[in-house]
């Protein structure tokens, strides 16, 4: 266990937002009101944990729009996961003094710019000429080896998408909520085989941010804390020719690590968030964190099993990337549900008695893997 | 020093697929690089592949303008993978695939 909480959670605006709006104004936003959310100030944050992909200096920016000075800054982009990597970070500072607010923000306005002009470039002469659109074209051949090695379908993969969208209709801030059936999955446009384009997430604009504390400063204050009762991050490759097994995640190392801290198992979580980029992600998720052997992901996700009222446990109640919200770096949008589902305040999809959630974020293509283990209770 | 990547492509506008050997791990390095990820040397040798291999994964990526064209992953005979496309129809994992260059790119047809 950590000895930190997390105080405070919000979204910004999210969806499509106004003209003129920036990643920078949608961090700054979310990031007020988290604060608000606990009954803190800027003036009382001193570690700032920033990440977008408008923003090469994410907390540099952050601290001059919110006119905060930190004494502690974190800037770690690793894609989608690195919110989930600052939350590590941040319990790290926290518990060696380094600071004792620490506050971790998002902003995107990829909606609004189209995705290519809202990335900084970063261009690889191995795999430029080949056009491969990414990150879609890493996922699909992912997906295209699992399926390959374990019969994984294409139903199965639809079933993903099938069980968000359902979480989503219950949603009053997902982006897409009209009903979605396994047809539908597969009779949508191919992206990349095997994706479509019901496969992939949703490209909406949206920034979030949380504040955490030590488990005894944050017991003082006015939300009910969520404890961070393990973190963990790992990492294996960069470009997807040099991932050495499609269908095997460092989600197996960083979920580990996150369990042996928190001293869980997974029997012991009551809710999954599982970064949903594409439906093939949250499959090999629950293989390599131990949810079902490797290549039983399809089969643990047939007929409904996660999607509400489904026999198995409940994942992506926000209806995930696929169909709540997806502003390209997902992970922080994570931890706001899961914060959210165990204070209670889930409204229509709220998982009833849930103790323990299991937040994993990815980043890249399947490169950067982070897994978070949060819970109502300090100990379990 | 001179850049892998330049060192490379030089090779592929002579219609050679070059990739590099480490002599301590004794094992094929891709993509090119000063510095071994497997055994930290920074005496990387040179090696022109036979340019046979096998598909590891493939996909068809489909534009709105343009007709749908193939990405794969290749897993080279001499222990590499790298990112390229099988130009020919029908393209599955496992079938065996040779190296041609379509204007200094290194793409592979059925072998």
């Amino acid at each position: 266990v950590t000895g930190v909480a997390i105080a405070g959670v919000a979204e910004s605006e999210l969806g499509a937002v106004a003209p003129g709006t920036t990643a920078l104004d949608l961090m700054g936003q979310a990031s007020a009101r988290a604060l608000a959310d606990c009954g803190l100030e800027a003036k009382d944050v001193d570690g700032l944990f920033a990440a977008s992909g408008q923003l090469a200096m994410a907390t540099v920016s952050l601290g001059e729009y919110l006119g905060i000075r930190p004494r502690h800054g974190d800037s770690t982009n690793v894609g989608g996961a690195s919110f989930v990597a600052h939350l590590a970070h941040a319990a790290a500072a926290i518990a060696t003094g380094r600071c004792e607010v620490a506050l971790i923000a998002y902003g995107s306005t990829q909606r609004l710019l189209g995705r290519a002009s809202a990335a900084i470039g970063e261009r690889d002469p191995y795999e430029a000429p080949f056009k491969a659109p990414m990150p879609v074209t890493a996922y699909a051949l992912a997906a295209a080896r699992h399926m390959h090695e374990y019969a994984t379908s294409p139903e199965q993969l639809a079933e993903v998408a099938v069980s968000a969208r359902a979480w989503a209709a219950r949603n009053p801030l997902a982006f897409e909520r009209e009903p979605l059936t396994v047809e539908d999955v597969l009779a949508a446009p191919r992206v990349a085989d095997p994706l479509g384009v019901r496969d992939c997430c949703l490209v909406t604009d949206g920034g979030a941010a949380a504040v955490v504390v030590s488990a005894e400063r944050a017991a003082s204050l006015r939300r009910a804390p969520v404890h961070v009762l393990g973190v963990a991050e790992a990492q294996s490759h960069r470009h997807i020719a040099s991932m050495p097994d499609l269908t095997v995640t460092a989600a197996r190392e960083s979920g580990a690590r996150a369990f042996a801290e928190a001293g869980l198992t997974p029997g012991d979580v009551d809710l999954l968030m599982l970064y949903d980029a594409f439906t093939i992600t949250p499959i090999l998720f629950l293989e390599d964190l131990g949810f079902c052997a490797k290549g039983e992901g399809g089969p643990f996700v047939e007929g409904g099993r996660t999607a509400p009222g489904g026999s198995g446990p409940p994942m992506n109640t926000n209806g995930g990337g696929l169909s709540y919200q997806h502003p390209g770096m997902y992970g922080l949008l994570e931890v706001v549900e899961a914060v959210r589902q165990l204070r209670g305040e889930g409204g229509e999809r709220q998982v009833q008695g849930a103790e323990v959630a299991l937040v994993h974020a990815n980043g890249g293509v399947l490169s950067s893997q982070c897994t978070a283990l949060l819970g109502a209770q300090a100990t379990t | 020093v001179e850049a892998p990547a330049t060192r490379f492509a030089e090779a592929c506008a002579a219609e050679r697929l070059d990739f590099q050997w480490d002599p301590l791990a004794e094992r094929a390095v891709f993509y090119p690089r000063l510095v071994s990820p497997f055994s930290g040397t920074t005496e990387l040798e040179w090696r022109t592949s036979a340019g046979l291999g096998v598909v590891y994964a493939t996909t068809t990526v489909h534009h709105r303008e343009e007709p749908p064209r193939n990405v794969a992953l290749i897993d080279l005979d001499e222990g590499f993978r790298m990112l390229s496309r099988v130009e020919a129809t029908g393209v599955r994992i496992g079938m065996r695939v040779q190296v041609a260059f379509n204007e200094g790119t290194p793409v592979f047809l059925p072998a």
